[in-house]
């Protein structure tokens, strides 16, 4: 077996970790929304789906079943090339994000230098997602969705991408697994990057439309939005991918602010994949959580909160953390 | 007037001489006659032409009838019992509310039937608009100025007038219905909203004004009602609610069902009332009648009206809080309102519709260990009110999503004829429990909750706070259950009281007839208003001397707080429309009858 040279093997390896990440996010993206609502079930005192399979764990499939055989529709009124663009780019972008998150640290697709912008990057064009479908639909409900989503969507990544800055100044590189590796050896972010990670989180629940900032939905007002003419898999691929996008924003928090695949104090060096999921689960939860406990502000509230307080505090944030960074460097030789 | 002067409502006055007295004065001796009834407050025929100046009179006299509480009509030309009437083929009536005085008035205007036209009342009372509307739409009936006279609950397409009295009631008596291709394609093109009809512009200076159709199938809209929005960006400039979808012809229904049999179709009123409903009917239908209920039927009905006002606010409470955006607390209210239904299972057999009361009393006695469920719901309750309080109404985005957001005065609520929590919200202490007992409501020591700012947020509160009040309410009812009969015995009670039928041959005809003609009620006309569920909802019924009502017009709060949104929201966003329309607490039902 010449061909078989260890540069083959790496290669082969990077490819089967690829696979294996994508199908665990896609997989749990879609657990999710069986486990979104046992949860919410649960704390709102109620049962859920409980009816297919053993506490109802195969109600996933048969969600899916429908989901495939269900007519894809189009309807004739919306504009078809970007109406069927628009839920590939909502899977996509949050798919491609995957690519930089450190699962452990052998495990991991991409180690690239920009790890964090290229995250901006994709984040960025998830808003088209919606924008397209807002404007591809041709129905007023949608429309406002988009223009809320793009409104949103704007005020929330000025300050996402602010409240990391302090971290990467502290940090002093842009990659994620760097990043991980400086928390093992210092502190986590959570400490010296408190406010950061508050802001981070805040925005990381806006980008993906989650409660309490689903304002493009948000089904009392708008009856959906942004997705309402949209049915079957293409339906589902929205779906699905605002699920991919917690399990994302989940991973990122632990990576970012809580240590990575590191258990805390360095417990249990052995099982990283262990620490890694159970932090990100936690973080799921809490977003789960956030749907269940809270109501949803009006829109011109959630825009002013962004502007008037989350911005003004990330600036602060990065202030303060840059003059620490300086006062503790060396003084540059002139 | 403002809001303090309104403030201290006197004792009620029934059949007021003053205000009778006030008009002659004004108008000289023969410019009314004056019909006697039993509906409780002086009813005047007045001429056409003099229609619009007795009105603007009443409006305008010191201590004003601030209140167009309702106008409707009748077709009287089938009516035999009318000695010493006007002659008329149609009347038009106007009832008047003062709020100062605590007293009510009835206006009627005789019409002929080759000359069906009156002038508008809109210019005293901005919400007479829906209900000239809605007597044009059933009686043909047209009003000279109206600004905008269409159909109101039917659809624009259709033909004929269905409350007149050669309007059939029943399907059966109509010709097979057929909806063509071409037929459905001009029912879809009546649906489309033209904004010049009403009108307004397709452009302002600098924009193009987008119109959504909000509705008849939104999950905010409570039903089956549509409300179309002209928009700039998310701000609504103005709006147009559209009501109907929900009519079932309720009071054309009571013309045609003995006055017992009648009593299921007014659960299905205001769906969430139950036997609320009941209670403004069969206290109207018992004033006809001549009947005095003994105690114990009172004290049953009150305890089983304040449940229902429970399960009402309850529900109430969950999708308003729903509305702002938390999911949870409307499961947990509905865990509540099953615990309240539970109970109300337990004494009538059923949940939400019970037909319960009876003319002259409630269809049986309580069962057997009632207390212990009403004991533990009174105990369950408490806690649970609190909790939602601490969870969802001091949130502060709850909060920020409805104080302050579809505020109105009370000179406001007034003039558009809003009742209920929506009126004591903007702290006038307006509760007819208090202000003209009914059911023996004076016997009971509880607080009417008010508050000061009349916007979304008070109006839950109030709401929530009427429940604890409800409660102490049924826990008195609980402690002091008088013994006694559960049914009044006078011959017009309904089943008639059955001890006597086997051994005395008069009561067994009786008894025979009623159950199966119906009772024959004296002809008269009554009226009695209670504190529903939403609002004030009343009973006016004229009765021929029939087993059938001659016209029953039902009155009920809904109608009225729709008509005032257009006024309340223009200026704001879409979302606090949304907050507005679920502080409203309406159903449709409540609306279209």
């Amino acid at each position: 077996m010449s061909w078989l040279t260890p540069e083959v093997i790496d290669i082969l390896f990077a490819v089967f970790q690829a696979v294996v990440i994508l199908l665990v996010a896609v997989i749990a993206g879609a657990l999710l929304s069986f486990v979104e609502r046992r949860v919410l079930a649960l704390w709102q005192d109620r049962y859920g789906p409980n009816r297919v399979g053993p506490f109802g764990s195969l109600q996933i499939a048969a969600d899916m079943i429908k989901m495939f055989f269900k007519e894809d529709w189009i309807p004739p009124f919306a504009d078809k090339k970007i109406f069927t663009l628009a839920p590939a780019v909502a899977m996509g972008t949050v798919l491609a994000s995957f690519m930089v998150i450190p699962v452990t640290d052998t495990w991991g697709v991409a180690d690239m230098n920009i790890g964090i912008l290229f995250f901006f990057a994709m984040a960025g064009l998830t808003v088209y997602a919606v924008l397209f479908a807002g404007w591809a639909s041709n129905n007023k409900y949608s429309l406002l969705g988009g223009l809320r989503a793009s409104a949103q969507t704007i005020s929330y990544e000025v300050f996402m991408g602010l409240a990391l800055m302090g971290l990467v100044a502290q940090a002093g590189s842009f990659n994620l697994r760097d990043i991980v590796e400086y928390q093992a050896q210092n502190l986590w972010f959570i400490i010296p990057q408190f406010f950061g990670f508050c802001t981070f989180f805040i925005a990381g629940v806006a980008v993906t439309h989650r409660h309490p900032f689903d304002q493009p939905e948000a089904e009392q007002e708008l009856a959906d939005g942004y997705h309402v003419e949209y049915s079957g898999m293409k339906w589902g691929m929205f779906f699905v991918g605002e699920y991919i996008g917690i399990v994302l924003i989940s991973s990122l928090l632990v990576t970012l602010f809580f240590g990575g695949w590191h258990g805390p104090f360095d417990l249990l060096p052995q099982i990283p994949f262990i620490w890694f999921a159970l932090k990100t689960g936690f973080f799921i939860m809490i977003f789960i959580l956030l749907r269940a406990a809270i109501p949803r502000p009006r829109y011109d509230q959630v825009m002013s909160f962004s502007w008037k307080f989350c911005l003004p505090l990330t600036l602060l944030n990065l202030l303060v953390t840059g003059a620490l960074v300086l006062l503790n460097t060396p003084a540059a030789v002139n | 007037m403002s809001a303090n002067s309104a403030t201290a409502v006197p004792p009620y006055t029934e059949n007021d001489p003053q205000v009778v007295q006030e008009l002659t004065e004004r108008f000289g001796e023969h410019a009314f006659t004056r019909q006697a009834t039993r509906t409780g407050m002086p009813v005047l025929w007045v001429g056409r032409d003099r229609l619009i100046e007795v009105l603007r009179a009443l409006r305008d006299l010191p201590r004003p009838y601030v209140m167009l509480y309702d106008l409707h009509a009748m077709d009287e030309r089938l009516r035999t019992h009318r000695d010493g009437l006007p002659a008329a083929d149609y009347t038009v009536f106007y009832h008047l509310l003062s709020i100062e005085r605590n007293s009510d008035v009835m206006i009627k205007v005789a019409l002929n039937e080759a000359d069906l036209n009156l002038p508008t009342a809109t210019g005293i009372w901005p919400n007479a608009n829906w209900y000239e509307r809605e007597v044009w739409d059933l009686y043909g009936i047209t009003f000279t100025g109206h600004p905008h006279l269409t159909r109101m609950l039917m659809p624009s397409t259709w033909e004929g007038h269905p409350l007149r009295k050669d309007y059939h009631a029943r399907a059966t008596e109509f010709d097979p219905f057929s909806l063509t291709a071409a037929k459905q394609d001009l029912e879809q093109e009546a649906l489309r909203f033209k904004p010049e009809d009403w009108g307004m512009k397709r452009q302002g200076k600098n924009e193009d004004y987008m119109f959504l159709n909000l509705g008849p199938n939104h999950p905010s809209a409570h039903g089956a009602f549509r409300i179309i929005l002209q928009l700039d960006g998310e701000e609504i400039v103005d709006c147009v609610p559209e009501i109907g979808y929900h009519h079932r012809g309720a009071e054309k229904m009571a013309e045609r069902q003995s006055w017992h049999s009648y009593i299921p179709y007014t659960d299905r009123i205001d769906y969430l009332g139950g036997v609320m409903n009941n209670l403004p009917y069969v206290l109207s239908v018992e004033k006809l009648a001549g009947i005095t209920v003994p105690e114990r039927v009172e004290v049953i009905r009150v305890m089983l009206a304040e449940f229902f006002r429970i399960t009402s606010h309850l529900l109430f409470l969950g999708t308003y809080i729903q509305d702002v955006g938390a999911m949870t607390p409307v499961f947990f209210t509905f865990t509540d309102r099953q615990r309240a239904y539970d109970v109300i299972e337990g004494i009538t057999g059923f949940r939400l519709h019970p037909a319960w009361f009876r003319i002259g009393g409630v269809a049986h006695d309580l069962p057997r260990g009632w207390e212990k469920p009403v004991r533990d719901f009174i105990k369950w309750l408490p806690k649970r009110l609190n909790e939602y309080q601490k969870a969802a109404m001091d949130n502060s985005i709850l909060r920020g999503r409805t104080v302050g957001v579809s505020k109105y005065t009370t000179a406001e609520a007034l003039e558009w004829g809003v009742t209920g929590a929506g009126l004591r919200a903007t702290g006038l202490d307006f509760d007819l429990r208090k202000t003209r007992p009914y059911s023996g409501y004076q016997n009971f020591d509880f607080e009417i909750p008010l508050a000061a700012n009349g916007d979304a947020y008070d109006r839950c509160i109030v709401r929530i706070e009427e429940m604890r009040q409800s409660l102490r309410i049924i826990e008195q009812c609980l402690n002091n259950m008088p013994e006694g009969a559960y049914k009044a015995d006078h011959p017009l009670t309904t089943p008639p009281p059955k001890d006597r039928t086997l051994q005395h041959i008069e009561t067994l005809i009786t008894h025979f007839l009623q159950v199966s003609w119906g009772p024959v009620m004296p002809a008269n006309e009554s009226f009695q208003m209670i504190e529903a569920t939403k609002g004030i909802n009343s009973y006016y019924l004229t009765s021929d001397g029939s087993t059938m009502s001659y016209r029953t017009r039902i009155r009920t709060p809904s109608f009225a707080h729709l008509q005032q949104i257009p006024a309340v929201i223009r200026g704001s966003m879409v979302p606090d429309l949304i907050a507005y329309l679920g502080s409203i607490d309406f159903v449709m039902a409540d609306v279209d009858r």
